[in-house]
Order: C-alpha cells, then sequence, then structure tokens
C-alpha cells in the first residue's frame, strides 16, 4: 500500500495511482485546508510544499510521490498558525472569503523560506496564485510584514 | 435544465419597523408555487427564547460576559458579519473584545415567523438593509439589561450607566458585568423599539471603526469548512455534467463502460439534461464521469455563437421599439441640429462569476425531513429549493450554513445546483450525498454577466456643450430570465442600471437638455443573472467612455467637462471631486503615464476612480494606480472598505483586461482558467481609498465601485494613445 509523508505522519493511503495528490489529501487523508480550485495548476489554491517546494497538488498523480518525500499541508505549517507568515495575515486582515488564502500562505511561506526579504518582483514573481475576492493588495503588504519579521516554524 | 431550476425568492417588505410584512415567493417557474405571506411582529419576536441567557433575538450574553451575536445575512468575505456585529454591539454597549457571533439557520427564521427577517445577501444589502433593526436589536437588549440591574439593586435605571459591558450605579459604588444579568433581562417585557433612539454616528465608538474581521483566525489555518469540504458519516459524492449546449437534453449514456470502476455506486439521469456518476470519493466519482460515453439532444442552441449573438444585439440598436426608456427634451432632434456630432457602438461580453469554491451541495433526504449543506447567498431560497425539489414541506426542511468561498451573486436566487444536488439523493435515502461540479461545469454552467451592445449619440453646440445625448442599450435582460415579474408591460428598467432619473439608488449624474436613454431587450439562449455590480459595470463603460469621447471632441478636460454636467448631482460631484484630488488630476504625471476619470453611482452609493496607466511602445498596457471614492453615507467598517475597493479593482480590472465567455455552437468555451484568465498578484496596481461618507443615507459597499474601474482604465488608455477602446476586453484589442 502506498505511503505518504504528510504533515510528520506517514500514513497507508489505498487509491488509484493517477489520483491527484490534492484528492489524497482532501478524501482519503482528510486534510481540507488544501483547496480545489481548478485542478490544472493555475489558480494555487491546493498548493502545499513538499520537500520545501511550494507545488499545486491538483497537478502531481499520488503514485508520483515517494514515502519518503515530506509533504506539509496548511494544517501542518505551524502550531497555532504561529507561522510569520499566518501572523502577518492576521495583522493585515488579509482574507476576505478565505478559500484561497491556505494556497497564498503556503506560497509565501515558501517564497520567505527561500528569499527572506523579497523585493516587490520577487513577490510578483512567486505570488502568482489567484484570489477572486482580490486581497492581493493586502497579501503584498502582509509578506512584506512577514519578512520584516524573520522566518521561523517548520514551513516544509 | 434552466427552467426548472429557478428558485427566485422574492422579498417584498413594507417599511414600517413595528410590523413587517414579508411574503416569500419562489419565483413559481418550477413545481408549482412555493408561496407564504408571513405577518412578523417585530417586537413580538423575541417568543420562546432557547436560552435563558438570550435576551432577544439578536443578542444572548454567557455568564461569563461573551456577547453572542446573531447573524442572518450570508457571509462570503464581504465583511457583513463583521458590520452588523459593530451595529448591534455599539448599541448593545457591550465590549467589543467578547463578541461571537452565530448563524442563524433559514428554518429557524421560518419557524420564528422570520423573525431575523430577510435573509438574502445581495445587491450590496447586507447591512444597509438591515442596520436599523439589527441597532434597535442591541439598543432594546442594552435597555433591558440596564433595567434588570436596576431592579436587582433596588435603584432608578436612570442613575446607572454602561461601558463596555460594565453596568454601574455610581451613588452606591457598585458594579456588574452583562453575563450576571442577562438571565433576568431576558425575562423582561422587551420595549416597544420604536421608542428607542439610536445613537448619533457621531458618539460611535465600535461602529465606524476600522476594526478587525471576526471571521479571519479559521482562515489561517485550514480549519474553515466550507460546504466542500464537508464531511459526514457514510457520505457519498457525485460528479455532474449538464448538456453543454443551454437548453439541449440528455439522450442517453452507455452505463456498460464504466460498470467495475473504483468506487462507483450509480449513475444518475438529473432533470432532463444532466447525467451524475455517485461513488465513494469525488475524484473516483469524477474518473468514472469523464468515461462515461453521454449523448446529448443538443437542441437548437447549438446553432447560436458569440456571431449570431452580436448580429442580433446589432439588430437591438438600430430598431426603434423600446423595452424601457427615460427622456426629457428632444434627444434625436437636438442632435441632428447640432454642429457637431459624435456617434459610437461600444460591446461587452458574456462574463463568468467565478467563485473560487465550485458550486456544491450537499443533500441528506429521510423520512422525516430534508437537509442540505450549500454555501448560499439567500439561504431563504436555498430552503424553498430544497423543499421544492425533494417534495417535503418547509417545515421539515433545513438549511446547514456555510460561508461562501465566493459568491459574486451567483448563489442567491438562482439555486440550481439545490435542485441538481437534491435529485442525486434522491436515489440514495438516508444518505447525504455531496455533489461538487468541476471547474469546467461552473464556467460551462454560470448564469453570465449579461451581454449586451449600447449606441451612443452626442450633439455638441458650437462653444463645446452637450445639447442633446442618445444612449441605446442592446442586450439581454436578468429579469426576463430569473424575474419575470420585474418585466411590466414589455419594460425592464433593471437594465438600465446607474442611467435612472430617480435619486437614491443608481441614478445618472449628468443634466442633458436633452436626453433620451432607451434598451431594446434581446435575449440569447444564455442564461443570464447578477455579477457582482450587475449592470452598473457595463453602463458605467458606456457612458463613461463615450463622455471622453465627447469632451475631447469639445476639446474640455475630461474632468471640466463632467463637472458642467453635474451642478444638479451635488454627491455624485462631490465624489468626483474627492477622485480628483486625491488623484492629483491636472498635476503632472511622469513621461509615458496618462491619467482617465469616471464616476457612477449604484447601490445607494457615489462612487469616482482615477486611474493611472502607460502602454508601452510594443502595446503593453500597466496601470500603475488607481485612487477610488466612495460615498456609502456611513462607514460601518472603513477597513472593510477600503478591502472591498481593492477587490472592486481586482474584480473590474479582471473583467477589462480578461474577462470574456465566448459562445461556439451553442456553448461556452472558456471552461478554466487557462483560458478564463483572472488577474494576479503582479499585475494589481497600488489602490488608495477615499472614505467620503455624508452620514444622511445608507448605501451599499461591495459592489458600487466596481464600475468605475473599467473605464476610469479605458479613459487613462484613450488619453495615452488617442484611440477610444469600445469593446472589451482589452486582450482583444491591439493598443498601439
Amino acid at each position: 500500500m502506498p505511503k505518504l509523508n504528510i504533515n510528520g505522519e506517514v500514513r497507508d493511503v489505498a487509491v488509484e495511482p493517477d489520483t491527484p495528490l490534492l484528492w489524497v489529501i482532501r478524501e482519503q487523508v482528510g486534510l481540507t485546508g488544501t483547496k480545489y480550485g481548478c485542478g490544472i495548476a493555475q489558480c494555487g489554491a491546493c498548493s502545499v510544499h513538499i520537500n520545501g517546494e511550494v507545488q499545486r497538488s491538483c497537478s502531481i498523480a499520488v503514485g508520483d510521490v515517494n514515502a519518503t518525500d515530506l509533504i506539509v499541508t496548511i494544517e501542518g505549517l505551524s502550531a497555532g498558525a504561529s507561522h510569520p507568515v499566518q501572523k502577518a495575515w492576521a495583522a493585515v486582515d488579509v482574507p476576505q472569503c478565505g478559500y484561497c488564502q491556505s494556497g497564498q500562505i503556503m506560497a509565501a511561506a515558501a517564497l520567505l523560506k527561500k528569499n527572506p526579504k523579497p523585493t516587490d518582483k520577487d513577490i510578483d514573481e512567486a505570488m502568482t496564485n489567484i484570489c477572486r475576492c482580490g486581497t492581493y493588495q493586502r497579501i503584498r503588504e502582509a509578506v512584506h510584514m512577514a519578512a520584516g519579521v524573520g522566518t521561523t516554524g517548520r514551513g516544509g | 435544465m434552466n427552467n426548472a431550476v429557478l428558485s427566485n425568492t422574492v422579498l417584498e417588505k413594507e417599511t414600517k419597523l413595528s410590523r413587517r410584512t414579508f411574503i416569500v415567493g419562489s419565483a413559481a417557474i418550477a413545481a408549482g408555487g412555493l408561496a407564504l405571506g408571513l405577518n412578523v411582529p417585530f417586537a413580538e419576536a423575541a417568543e420562546a427564547p432557547d436560552a435563558p441567557n438570550e435576551v432577544n433575538i439578536w443578542v444572548a450574553i454567557k455568564p461569563d460576559d461573551t456577547c453572542v451575536i446573531r447573524i442572518a445575512r450570508s457571509e462570503m468575505g464581504q465583511g457583513t458579519l463583521t458590520g452588523i456585529a459593530q451595529l448591534v454591539a455599539e448599541e448593545l454597549e457591550c465590549d467589543w473584545k467578547k463578541v461571537t457571533t452565530e448563524g442563524i439557520s433559514p428554518g429557524r427564521n421560518l419557524a420564528s415567523k422570520r423573525a431575523w427577517g430577510e435573509m438574502g445577501t445581495g445587491g450590496s444589502r447586507g447591512i444597509r438593509t438591515s442596520e436599523d433593526y439589527v441597532r434597535r436589536g442591541g439598543a432594546a437588549a442594552r435597555l433591558m439589561l440596564l433595567q434588570a440591574a436596576a431592579a436587582q439593586w433596588n435603584v432608578p435605571v436612570s442613575e446607572l450607566t454602561v461601558s463596555d459591558g460594565v453596568i454601574t450605579h455610581a451613588a452606591s459604588k457598585r458594579s456588574i458585568g452583562y453575563g450576571a444579568v442577562a438571565a433576568a433581562a431576558a425575562r423582561l417585557t422587551p420595549p416597544d423599539p420604536k421608542t428607542i433612539k439610536l445613537k448619533d454616528p457621531k458618539d460611535w465608538k465600535i461602529a465606524g471603526k476600522a476594526l478587525k474581521r471576526l471571521d479571519t483566525a479559521d482562515k489561517l489555518d485550514g480549519s474553515k469548512v466550507f460546504a466542500i469540504d464537508l464531511k459526514l458519516p457514510g457520505m457519498l459524492n457525485a460528479a455532474i455534467k449538464d448538456c453543454p449546449v443551454f437548453g439541449g437534453k440528455l439522450k442517453s449514456y452507455d452505463e456498460s463502460k464504466i460498470v467495475g470502476m473504483p468506487g462507483v455506486k450509480k449513475v444518475v439521469r438529473v432533470q432532463d439534461s444532466a447525467v451524475a456518476v455517485v461513488a465513494d470519493t469525488w475524484w473516483r466519482a469524477r474518473t468514472a464521469l469523464a468515461a462515461l460515453p453521454v449523448v446529448w439532444d443538443e437542441g437548437p442552441g447549438a446553432l447560436q455563437s458569440s456571431a449570431t449573438i452580436a448580429d442580433m444585439l446589432r439588430d437591438g440598436l438600430n430598431a426603434t421599439a423600446t423595452n424601457g426608456d427615460r427622456q426629457n427634451g428632444d434627444a434625436l432632434k437636438a442632435i441632428a441640429e447640432a454642429p457637431k456630432k459624435l456617434e459610437a457602438v461600444y460591446a461587452t461580453p458574456f462574463l463568468a462569476h467565478a467563485t473560487m469554491e465550485v458550486m456544491n451541495c450537499t443533500v441528506k433526504l429521510s423520512a422525516d425531513g430534508a437537509e442540505a449543506w450549500v454555501p448560499s447567498q439567500n439561504l431563504e431560497a436555498s430552503l424553498a429549493a430544497l423543499s421544492e425539489a425533494s417534495g417535503i414541506p418547509l417545515d421539515k426542511c433545513e438549511i446547514h450554513r456555510h460561508d461562501l468561498g465566493g459568491g459574486f451573486g451567483r448563489r442567491g436566487g438562482t439555486q440550481d445546483f439545490v435542485h441538481q444536488a437534491v435529485e442525486i439523493a434522491k436515489q440514495f435515502p438516508g444518505v447525504p450525498v455531496k455533489m461538487i461540479w468541476s471547474r469546467e461545469e461552473d464556467q460551462a454552467h454560470d448564469f453570465y454577466r449579461p451581454i449586451s451592445q449600447c449606441k451612443l449619440s452626442a450633439g455638441l453646440d458650437a462653444d463645446g456643450n452637450l445639447t442633446g445625448l442618445h444612449v441605446r442599450v442592446s442586450g439581454q435582460s436578468i429579469n426576463a430570465m430569473l424575474n419575470p415579474k420585474g418585466v411590466v408591460d414589455g419594460k425592464d428598467m433593471r437594465q438600465l442600471q446607474g442611467l435612472y432619473a430617480t435619486p437614491g439608488d443608481a441614478q445618472l449624474g449628468y443634466s442633458v437638455p436633452n436626453l433620451l436613454i432607451e434598451y431594446a431587450m434581446r435575449n440569447t439562449h444564455v442564461p443570464v443573472g447578477p455579477w457582482r455590480g450587475v449592470n452598473t459595470n457595463q453602463n458605467a463603460v458606456y457612458i463613461e467612455c463615450f463622455m471622453d469621447e465627447v469632451a475631447k471632441a469639445a476639446a474640455k478636460d475630461p474632468l471640466e467637462f463632467r463637472r458642467a454636467l453635474m451642478k444638479d448631482y451635488p454627491k455624485h460631484l462631490a465624489v468626483l471631486n474627492a477622485a480628483a484630488e486625491k488623484g492629483d488630476w491636472g498635476k503632472p504625471l511622469p513621461a509615458g503615464v496618462h491619467r482617465g476619470i469616471a464616476q457612477f453611482m449604484g447601490y445607494g452609493s457615489y462612487s469616482a476612480a482615477v486611474a493611472e496607466v502607460s502602454v508601452s511602445p510594443e502595446g503593453k498596457l500597466k496601470v500603475h494606480r488607481t485612487v477610488l471614492a466612495i460615498n456609502c453615507g456611513h462607514a460601518v467598517n472603513p477597513g472593510q472598505i477600503e478591502a472591498q475597493v481593492q477587490g472592486s479593482v481586482a474584480f473590474g480590472l479582471t473583467a477589462t483586461l480578461y474577462g470574456e465567455m465566448p459562445v461556439e455552437n451553442g456553448r461556452m468555451t472558456h471552461l478554466n482558467f487557462d483560458t478564463y484568465e483572472i488577474m494576479r498578484l503582479a499585475e494589481m496596481p497600488k489602490v488608495e481609498t477615499v472614505i467620503v461618507p455624508t452620514y444622511d443615507f445608507w448605501g451599499g459597499v461591495g459592489e458600487p465601485t466596481i464600475c468605475v474601474v473599467a473605464p476610469a482604465v479605458l479613459n487613462a488608455v484613450f488619453a495615452a494613445t488617442g484611440k477610444p477602446i469600445r469593446s472589451l476586453p482589452l486582450k482583444n484589442v491591439k493598443l498601439v
């Protein structure tokens, strides 16, 4: 039976190997913070970290993921929403409907891990997730704020 | 499908506060008309409190002083939940740090004779049409809590003061928290709401402040349960496909081809046009549905395309009959006799809502009732749809609330997804079935922003004054699709939203000595519906872009040209001036950067925008800065107004740059975000928000500023290139 390491826990998943990782996370593992938005890696609502890289889980077949790959979902990003990105998101009051924000936060956390002091241009290039409510201005502000306090926490 | 799916709840009410008459009428399109007339006495509404600490229907206070504020309206990101709580808390005089909220279900509202009033959340109405009774609810609770403390201490209530939920009797140096007197207060006779004096907004301490939203925490760690995330014991999942051509039918499918696929339970014919596969998980249902051979009877709609629809709209531009108009003077004569004339034809496309959370609905039907879990902008319409589709009486139906992953008008009167989910669940009595649309299905079966064209003609005198204006909108009608009662004697003024003569809601802010505005209804086979900002979006493009063309022909500055026409519209003018001032209108700009300006009114609020853009030699547009001004009467939470204005810019710019839904062979063609592009962060310009409330009315916030974004940007492009943009989206237009 295939195994997945999600948020530090190794789980058995009995599912067809061509099933997208997104739907395994949501339906077999039961973690629903990772969202379905488009299914074609366009919107980023399904963003997770795999070995520290942000990935769009809707377009990765679970059969292509190894048991040794470290998958982190929004639920595993930090304990008690304590990641600097989550704290900045709260401080700036970023979310509107909130549906895309798991993916936005995962994308921002991955950006800051690689680039602790991103410029506006860096943010433009890294933050390509769609937000239909239009929270982009506050996302930018919150990424800068999180960069100001440094990045710690698990983050994948 | 389209005829059978609409449960367009129309709510009408008298404005008298003490005795409201509500009529819930399912728009009688589908199976039998569900119609109930209810008399709702406001003051008596607090019957049978469900807890000893329920002071009244809006406020329950726990012994630890936590104030639970009840919310009837839906939350979809627009911030209404927080704003309404602020209004209640302001009058309640409680400690904001101890406020939590509780959503009211439509079944509970119905069982309480609609004590919580209207639940529909659209038309930017959430706050502006409930502010009065929710504030009175908070104030009544405060008065009862004070009365209870006065009785406990045996002192006159006039000697008590209250602050942050603590009642004080200064003379005896006693104080007590709300939580300790809530049970006693709940037993008192409520005051007559008519006698309650509400606070002057000048004295607001909680309302009017840019407080943080109350509903953020679970959006940060993945714990928020949207309806699409629901997990119930024994739940099955359904994927659905409706005939891709609107009006077509399901002819047949070959179930044998998916027999034995993992997890599949059943294939279900849904109404007369769709097929669903039910499986243990959604991915397996979707996989099997993709493998299921389906034959459609596409019907006559398959002959339609963007080109045939455009031809029909052009016909409407040139016909003489109208489906609604307003006029003063003789515009046709004035234009004919004018020394200088202009004419232009504009066009705007169908647009999909593209909520991030796709349509979904979970239904469980059992012997003793029906339940549904649904993201809804109109929970009572969802309840009515559940009852209609299941045949189970309303009082045995219930809708479980879930905040929406975006609404934008898609999830209000149109409850097609509830009807579908009920049809599927009928095959599995006692088992909850969650139906989720794929993104492709969501794009293919929306109720789209109506398509239209507009011909505008203007006459200028020798001094460049506008002497005549003729506006003829030809396009599809939302009312004809969803609310036939709104079309009276063939007239449908709703498509002229923003161009009205009447004040208060969506009034045109210009005086023209000879004016004729007409609507020619041209309905297509494509379903249409309200799309955030609705018809103000298209009409603002038409009027405001043409205004710049006319100003240029008159050799006048666009701002000055508008101002000269706006003397009779001081509120429109004040907002335009606010945007112009903050937007540095007339001040020097960096080389290559150009400004555009626009103003419009909708949802009771006045909006204006200034945009700064540049167009590269290769024709690439960059929007550098936008300044938006709004007078929404009262500003309940300036921080959330700012958030809505920023969101408006993203929503409006997405439509301006990318938004279109072409029709080929009768079906929609842009079925995912690779072709139906949504603007991303990199293209988001700086947004500066100017809130200029005048405190003499209550206007909306979620929608009004969207419509000025496109014309402000298009006018800036016009300034940059000298070529007017008359057709959207810009991605199809060569700018240089």
